[in-house]
């Protein structure tokens, strides 16, 4: 079990009194709280944070704490041997086995113990816990829907209170269209219910890695569109490749840089629901290196031309 | 053993969630749940109904509450204010998204 401290983690002295420990608390909830923060790696910085002050601030768990000793941050260790008798029967894992499990876990030992012992009293069911996951996909995943393997880490406690961590597998299909950000639900495929409990779910956080062409917004996709010049004075058609395949695009003469074309239906379909549009947005690029005779085509029209771009600055600056 | 595959649900076209089902999700008491929906931050299906029910999507809403009410320690009022600036905030980080679509 590797070594972690707590006091360090919320930027406290060993010996801050109970208002120090909330205060510190708070300042970091305040920046790093995944649902308010945009730092990065809040998510893990929270985590961090509110395991250390779920221990400190009770006083029965943050003595179990203190009882451990201080070691280097990440030092495996061992809890001394007078430990768990100490601290209650059931509190962590029993003999032996502390490779496999984490700090935080001799403490949710405790309180999982707590709950359990209000449990056996009462008889009551108890429903499994919701368990979170996040899922990080590609685009053309997410396009089409795709199938997932998760491989969680559960905590599950013995007959005698102990705390072990246990692989907890779920297979998934992740409906097509998900875009960055969304949160689904897997009904039933959290924590096992005690004593006839419901079972928890599993709630997913789900990431779409960027693609190089295609920019999501809603069910819409854009892609950009380069066009030469001469080929937006006079039209075109090209091949504009699309996530559901390449497809013929006829360009009107006359296209203007920022112009946006339409693709009906092209765009992320969610569910059985009308699918977005694709958007192909028009830029128009000028050749970097032109020779004498292209150059020569270029005076022949500007001399030719009475086209003035910038006509409207002679009456709209006055 | 291959486990089954389990389908993964949108909010969106989830089933509707019971009272019950929105209690166990969130960890939140009747009373502070009650609150939520007096200050408007939770919205039944049917306010005149009892026991209320709710479109999926407020189930995720009301499980930011349960984490807002315990990691910052406050109260339903509280909580119902800063929900309601997180869904101006991602009102408008969904309209800057898009924008940037636009403009490539």
């Amino acid at each position: 079990m590797k070594y972690k401290d707590y006091y360090k983690i919320l930027g406290l002295e060993r010996g801050a009194s109970a208002d120090e420990i909330k205060t510190a608390y708070r300042r970091l909830a305040r920046k790093y709280h995944p649902d308010v923060s945009k730092e990065k790696d809040a998510e893990e910085k929270f985590k961090e944070m509110s395991e250390a002050y779920e221990t400190l601030k009770d006083p029965e768990k943050r003595a179990a704490y203190d009882q451990l000793g201080t070691h280097r941050p990440g030092q495996e260790f061992r809890p001394p041997p007078e430990w768990g008798a100490q601290f209650g029967e059931g509190f962590g894992p029993g003999a032996g086995h502390f490779e496999d499990i984490d700090l935080s876990d001799l403490f949710a030992g405790l309180a999982g113990r707590h709950a359990r012992g209000a449990g056996r009293r009462a008889d009551r069911p108890i429903p499994g816990s919701d368990y979170e996951a996040v899922v990080r996909i590609g685009f053309e995943q997410a396009f089409q829907g795709t199938e997932v393997d998760l491989e969680l880490s559960a905590l599950e406690w013995d007959a005698d209170g102990g705390v072990r961590r246990v692989p907890h597998r779920v297979r998934t299909r992740i409906p097509r269209g998900v875009t960055n950000g969304e949160k689904l639900r897997v009904p039933g495929k959290g924590g096992k219910g005690v004593n006839g409990g419901p079972d928890g779910d599993l709630y997913l956080d789900i990431e779409v890695a960027e693609h190089p062409l295609y920019r999501v917004a809603g069910s819409d996709l854009y892609v950009d569109l380069p066009l030469a010049p001469w080929e937006a004075v006079l039209g075109t058609s090209v091949e504009l490749p699309t996530p559901a395949g390449a497809v013929t695009l006829k360009v009107p003469p006359g296209t203007r840089a920022g112009q946006q074309l339409r693709l009906s239906g092209r765009g992320m379909t969610r569910g059985s629901g009308a699918a977005g549009h694709l958007y192909a947005l028009v830029r128009i690029e000028v050749p970097s290196v032109v020779d004498d005779a292209q150059k020569e085509l270029y005076r022949k029209l500007a001399d030719s031309s009475s086209f003035d771009p910038r006509a409207h600055f002679s009456k709209e600056a006055k | 053993m291959i486990a089954p595959t389990q389908d993964a649900v949108r909010f969106e076209t989830a089933t509707f969630v019971t009272w019950t089902q929105m209690i166990h999700a969130t960890g939140l008491s009747e009373t502070e749940l009650t609150e939520l929906v007096r200050y408007g931050a939770l919205v039944p299906r049917d306010v005149a109904a009892a026991p209320w029910t709710f479109e999926s999507h407020w189930l995720m809403v009301a499980r930011t509450a349960s984490r807002l009410r315990r990691d910052f320690d406050l109260d339903a009022h509280g909580v119902s204010v800063l929900l309601a600036f997180l869904e101006r905030i991602e009102s408008l980080e969904a309209e800057l998204t898009k924008l940037r679509a636009r403009l490539g």
